[in-house]
C-alpha cells in the first residue's frame, strides 16, 4: 500500500497528492509516469509526476476528476492509502538547451510542463510559461510555475482571469515577438490543445514536445494498447514515449482512440453516481435513527 | 500385489471430466474437472513402467514420471508429490498448460497402439492433491546468507526462486505488476488455469521463504547494475518475458476495436474486465471477433471472446490445421465450443466505419507451397481470392518481439539482433552472476520450456555461488 501524506484542493475539481513512494522517487526524472491502481478491483490508470523527493521518498501528482478513477482517487485524503503505485516509467523529458524554452500547459497538462520549468532554468534556457484553462477555476499551478520561470501568462478561454483566449493564441502571440525567438515548445494538456500548438509552430519550424496520455494499462509494452502513430510509424507511449516531436504525432488518431471506452466510461460513473447516492441514504438513516 | 502388463494394457485411457462445451462458454470457470481419486489410479495403473523410460527424456524438467506414476497407482500420494515436486516446482500449473503431446505423451509407449498415459492429468491431480495436503518447508535448505534476485514473476522466475529457495539461499522476486505470475496470470485465462492455482504455488514459495515485491520494474525502479551494487545481491536471474505484442502492419491496426491478444487477455484476465463493471476496466463485448494466429496466445484470445458473448467468434490461420501450433486440447476443446475454424486465411487488411471502428477484416485465401525454415509448408495468397469477414472486434495474435525496457538501461548485456538476452548453456549472460532464461532469451515459447531454463539457472546460479562469501557478510 501506498499511503498519501498530503492532499490538497487546487480547483473544485483537480487535487494535489503527496504519496509516499520510495522506490518511485529516488529515480525518477521529469517527465516520467507511474501507474495506478487504488484498490483491488481498480483499473490501472497513468499520471505523469509532478515533483518528487528522493529524501523524503516521495511523489506528487496532480489528478482531475474526470473518469471513474480520477474521480475516486480526487476523494482521497492524507492517511489514505492506494493498493499500487510502479514506476517511473517512459523516457525522461530531454531537456534540451535553447535560449528560449516556451511550456504550454492546458488544465492538469500543467502538472506535465511543470517540473520540466526549473531543468529548463538549470540548463539556462530562459522559460515563459504559459497555463491555461476555460475559465479562472481551472488556472492550476500559476504560483508554484511563477518561482521556476521567467514569466508566465495564464489564460482562459472565457476571459475570467488573466489573457482571454486559448494557451495557442498566447503562444502565437510570443512567436510574433520577433525579440526573443522561441527554441523549443513543450506541450501538455487535451489532445485538441496539443494539436492547436502543434499548428501553429509547425509553420515557423519551432522543435515541440508534446507529452501524450493514451488508454494504458501494464505501462511496460507488454500490450500495445497505447500504441500511437509518430511519423507513420506505430510506437507505443509506455516505452517510446510519452513524450514525442509533436510534428510527427496523428492526433486525429489518438482524441478517437480516446473514445474507445466512453460507452464503458458513462457506465463505469453512474454507478458510482448511484453507489454514492446510496451510501449517503444509509448515512442519512443511521443518523436519524 | 504388482499388476501384470497385461492387466495394464486392458484399461484404457481415462477420460477426464469436463463441464458441458455449451455452458463453459459463457464463463471463465476451469473446463477440466480432474480426476478423482480412483479414477487416477486406474489411470496411473496405464503406465507400463518402462526401463527405457522415453518420457522422462521427453520432459523439459526431467520429472520421475514412472515414478510418480507408480506412486499414485499404490495409493502414496504424498510419495507422488514428493518425487514430483523435487523435480517440477510448479505442477499444478504444468499439468494444465504443457503441450504434454508434444512431450511426455509423444514418447509414451502405450501411444503406440492406442492412446498415451495421461501424464500431464496425472500431474495435475498430483499437484492439486499436494497443494491441499503438503507442509512445504520441510524441503527448504538450510540457509547459504547468500541473496538473489530473480526478475519477474513468471513460470522462469518462479520456478528458479523456488529451486533456490529449496538450496537455502534468499530469494526475492522482483514482479513489474500489482499481481505475481506473469503470463500465468495476465495471459491465460481463468478457464484453463484458474488464479487460484498460481495464488496457490506463490503461497508455496512464499512458505519456503521467496519475497515477492509487486510494482517494482526492473530497468527503471532498479537498474540490475544497482541490485548488484547498492541492493547487495549476489547473483541473479532475469526473465522479464518476451513483451512487445507484434502487428502484421497492415492498413487499419489502430482502428478503435482492434487488440493485440495481449491486451485483451491482459484486461479480461489480470484486470478482470469480464466482470466490469463490478471491476474497473472495460473490455468490449462484440457480437463477432476475429482472432488471427494458430497458437495458444490465440486459442485462449477466441475462447475468451466467446465467453465475451461473441456470437459468431472465428480464428483466422494463415496455414492449415495440421501446421497449428496451439495444444491439441485446447484446439479440440475451442472446436466443442463452438469456435469457427477458417484455415489457410490471411488479413490483408482491416475495414473501418466512418467513426474509426472496425467493421471487418479483408482476407486472402492461401495454399500451401514449399517447406520454409521452420520445415512447414510456408503459406502462398491465391490472386483474386480476397473477401471479407464482419466483425466488430479484430485480436491479431500472432507473437511477440523483445521487450528493450530492461535491455536497454544494461548496456553490457549482450543480446542477439533480436534483442533477446544472449546465455551460454548454463544459463549464464554476458554479465558475471547475471543469468536469464524464458521467452527473454528464447521469444515466444512456452510454459515448460520457460520452467525448464528457471530450473537449469538456479543449478547454475548455485554452483557460481559456490566457494565465494555472501556481499551482506562481508559489511
Amino acid at each position: 500500500m501506498f499511503k498519501i501524506l498530503d492532499a490538497k484542493q487546487l480547483a473544485s475539481d483537480v487535487k494535489w497528492f503527496r504519496i509516499r513512494a520510495p522506490l518511485v522517487a529516488k529515480h525518477r526524472q521529469p517527465g516520467q509516469f507511474v501507474i495506478l491502481r487504488l484498490h483491488e478491483t481498480g483499473e490501472r490508470i497513468p499520471l505523469t509526476m509532478a515533483n518528487a523527493d528522493r529524501n523524503e521518498g516521495t511523489i506528487e501528482l496532480i489528478v482531475k476528476a474526470i473518469g471513474k478513477t480520477t474521480r475516486e482517487l480526487c476523494k482521497k485524503e492524507a492517511g489514505d492509502s492506494i493498493a499500487d503505485v510502479m514506476g517511473p516509467l517512459g523516457h525522461p523529458t530531454e531537456i534540451m538547451r535553447v535560449d528560449h524554452a516556451v511550456l504550454v500547459g492546458g488544465g492538469v497538462g500543467t502538472a506535465v510542463i511543470y517540473p520540466l520549468a526549473s531543468a529548463l532554468q538549470a540548463v539556462g534556457c530562459f522559460v515563459s510559461s504559459i497555463t491555461g484553462g476555460r475559465t479562472k477555476e481551472l488556472v492550476v499551478l500559476e504560483d508554484e510555475l511563477r518561482k521556476v520561470s521567467n514569466v508566465v501568462y495564464a489564460t482562459t478561454d472565457d476571459g475570467s482571469y488573466g489573457f482571454k483566449g486559448t494557451v495557442a493564441d498566447k503562444l502565437r502571440e510570443l512567436m510574433a515577438d520577433k525579440r526573443r525567438p522561441i527554441g523549443v515548445v513543450y506541450a501538455a494538456g487535451p489532445v485538441p490543445m496539443m494539436r492547436a500548438v502543434c499548428e501553429l509552430t509547425r509553420s515557423a519550424e519551432i522543435k515541440t514536445i508534446v507529452s501524450l496520455n493514451p488508454i494504458m494499462i501494464d505501462g511496460t509494452g507488454m500490450c500495445g494498447g497505447c500504441r500511437v502513430t509518430v511519423g507513420d510509424k506505430t510506437k507505443y507511449a509506455c516505452v517510446d514515449g510519452p513524450e514525442f516531436d509533436g510534428h510527427l504525432v496523428n492526433f486525429a488518431e489518438l482524441s478517437d482512440r480516446l473514445t474507445t471506452y466512453r460507452k464503458q466510461e458513462q457506465i463505469s460513473l453512474e454507478r458510482a453516481e448511484h453507489a454514492g447516492h446510496q451510501c449517503r441514504l444509509n448515512e442519512a438513516a443511521k443518523a436519524s435513527r | 500385489m504388482s499388476m501384470t502388463a497385461k492387466e495394464r494394457m486392458a484399461i484404457s485411457r481415462q477420460h477426464m471430466p469436463e463441464r458441458e462445451p455449451m455452458e463453459r462458454n459463457r464463463d471463465f470457470r476451469e473446463v477440466n474437472l480432474g480426476f478423482s481419486v480412483a479414477l487416477a489410479q486406474l489411470e496411473a495403473n496405464r503406465c507400463l513402467q518402462c526401463k527405457d523410460r522415453k518420457c522422462v527424456s521427453g520432459c523439459p524438467v526431467g520429472i520421475d514420471i514412472p515414478g510418480f506414476l507408480e506412486k499414485v497407482s499404490a495409493g502414496d500420494l504424498r510419495g507422488a508429490a514428493e518425487l514430483l515436486l523435487s523435480a517440477n516446482a510448479l505442477p499444478g500449473i504444468t499439468g494444465r498448460v504443457c503441450p504434454q503431446e508434444e512431450q511426455c505423451e509423444q514418447v509414451c509407449i502405450r501411444g503406440k497402439k492406442g492412446e498415451p498415459v495421461a501424464v500431464g492429468h496425472l500431474e495435475r491431480f498430483v499437484a492439486d492433491w499436494a497443494r491441499e495436503n503438503l507442509d512445504m518447508k520441510q524441503l527448504i535448505g538450510s540457509p547459504t546468507g547468500f541473496r538473489v534476485a530473480v526478475v519477474g514473476s513468471g513460470p522462469a522466475g518462479l520456478t528458479c526462486a523456488g529451486e533456490l529457495a529449496r538450496k537455502g539461499h534468499n530469494v526475492t522476486v522482483f514482479e513489474a505488476l500489482h499481481q505475481p505470475g506473469g503470463v500465468l496470470t495476465y495471459g491465460i485465462p481463468e478457464f484453463r488455469l484458474p488464479n487460484k492455482i498460481i495464488d496457490g504455488e506463490v503461497d508455496r514459495l512464499r512458505q519456503m521463504g521467496v519475497k515477492i515485491i509487486c510494482n517494482v520494474v526492473i530497468g527503471r525502479t532498479f537498474t540490475i547494475d544497482e541490485l548488484l551494487t547498492e541492493e547487495g545481491f549476489d547473483a541473479m536471474f532475469i526473465a522479464n518475458g518476451a513483451g512487445l505484442p507484434i502487428f502484421m502492419n497492415i492498413p487499419g491496426e489502430n482502428l478503435k476495436g482492434v487488440y493485440s491478444a495481449n491486451e485483451y487477455l491482459t484486461r479480461s484476465n489480470l484486470m478482470r474486465a469480464y466482470d466490469f463493471p463490478d471491476f474497473d476496466t472495460p473490455i468490449i463485448r462484440a457480437e463477432r471477433v476475429v482472432v488471427i494466429g494458430g497458437g495458444n496466445v490465440a486459442m485462449d484470445a477466441v475462447r475468451t471472446a466467446k465467453r465475451l458473448g461473441a456470437k459468431e467468434a472465428t480464428l483466422v490461420y494463415r496455414r492449415s490445421r495440421n501446421e497449428m501450433p496451439a495444444r491439441a486440447e485446447e484446439v479440440k476443446h475451442a472446436e466443442e465450443e463452438g469456435i469457427i475454424f477458417k484455415f489457410l486465411t490471411n488479413p490483408v487488411r482491416y475495414l473501418g466505419t466512418e467513426d474509426g471502428w472496425i467493421r471487418g477484416v479483408e482476407c486472402q485465401q492461401m495454399e500451401l507451397g514449399e517447406p520454409d525454415e521452420s520445415g512447414r509448408r510456408r503459406p502462398v495468397p491465391v490472386k483474386g481470392s480476397e473477401f471479407v469477414i464482419e466483425c466488430d472486434v479484430a485480436i491479431p495474435a500472432i507473437g511477440t518481439r523483445a521487450n528493450p525496457l530492461l535491455t536497454s538501461t544494461t548496456p553490457d548485456l549482450k543480446t542477439n539482433k533480436w534483442g533477446y538476452i544472449e546465455v551460454d548453456e548454463s544459463g549464464a549472460t554476458s554479465k558475471p552472476g547475471v543469468y536469464a532464461g524464458g521467452d527473454i532469451t528464447r521469444g515466444s515459447a512456452t510454459v515448460i520450456l520457460a520452467m525448464g531454463d528457471g530450473k537449469k539457472a538456479a543449478r547454475s546460479i548455485d554452483q557460481y555461488l559456490q566457494g565465494k562469501t555472501p556481499k551482506t557478510a562481508k559489511r
